[in-house]
């Protein structure tokens, strides 16, 4: 019981976060809601027993791509986005037809999709345990994300340079 | 006891919203950011299929999934401010043209 008013509570926090997210016209108040999302979420994996998924999403997603978020919104300097006139055949049969077809997925998953019940901490993931899976039986996917942490950083550095034109004229 | 058909649904709703922010959205920034929501989304479903199954690879693969998005939000940031640079806007609808 404990489980389920925890989850509602948390899922809710999350929903609310989520369509803030889309109602927000001004990107620091999107960035902030997405920050709530985050943090919920944290929550739901602890309820999981992930207690270190948990605490990475904390640090890696509400602290660090977030700050970045935020950054660059302040580095930007954004405004307010300027509304434009989306087009009424996708209002008239968009949100109908979304509204039934999350309705078919959610009766479909709550109906027929024989998923079991799992109690509070169903899998505890230790950081032990991971960290054996991820350094023996994921040994080359890590190595191979690490290469593509280093070409993100390379990629970054070159595209967020200031032009040649601008350095040459300093 | 909570369904793991729960946690599934609050994962879709998450995407769902996210799908819905990157089509509604005219800022560049806010689109990234509903790109978040639906990565979150996914994770979400992995951890709780790995509740399911008892496996601990669906956690590993949310770090995965973590460092791809950490990796993608430093390169797309970064375009941003290339395409700022140039066109001085953030309205994805004036941002028309493949060349600079």
């Amino acid at each position: 019981m404990l489980h389920l008013i925890l989850f509602l509570a948390f899922g809710a926090v999350c929903v609310a976060g989520a369509i803030n997210l889309l109602v927000q016209r001004h990107p620091i108040n999107s960035a902030l809601s997405l920050v709530v999302v985050m943090g919920s979420l944290a929550a739901e994996y602890l309820l999981l027993g992930a207690e270190f998924v948990a605490a990475v999403q904390v640090i890696v997603y509400a602290g660090a791509i977030m700050v970045l978020f935020v950054f660059v919104i302040m580095l930007l300097n954004a405004g307010e986005e300027e509304r434009t006139k989306g087009s009424r055949v996708a209002m008239i049969f968009g949100i109908p037809g979304m509204l039934v077809g999350s309705l078919l997925i959610a009766w479909v998953l709550l109906e027929h999709s024989r998923t079991q019940s799992v109690a509070i901490g169903a899998l505890p993931g230790p950081p032990k345990t991971l960290g054996w899976l991820l350094f023996h039986d994921y040994l080359l996917p890590f190595e191979v994300t690490s290469v593509l942490v280093l070409i993100a950083i390379m990629g970054a550095v070159v595209l967020a340079a200031p032009p040649e034109s601008a350095r040459r004229s300093d | 006891m909570v369904p793991i058909s729960y946690y599934l649904i609050l994962g879709g709703i998450l995407f769902a919203c996210g799908v819905t922010g990157f089509l509604i959205k005219r800022n560049i920034i806010t689109i990234f950011m509903a790109i978040e929501l639906m990565l979150n989304g996914v994770n979400l479903s992995f951890v709780a299929f790995a509740a399911q199954w008892k496996a601990l690879s669906g956690q590993v693969f949310v770090f995965f999934v973590m460092v791809v998005a950490a990796a993608e939000a430093a390169v797309g940031l970064a375009i941003i401010i290339a395409v700022y640079r140039t066109r001085e806007t953030l309205n994805v609808d004036r941002v028309n043209l493949l060349k600079l």
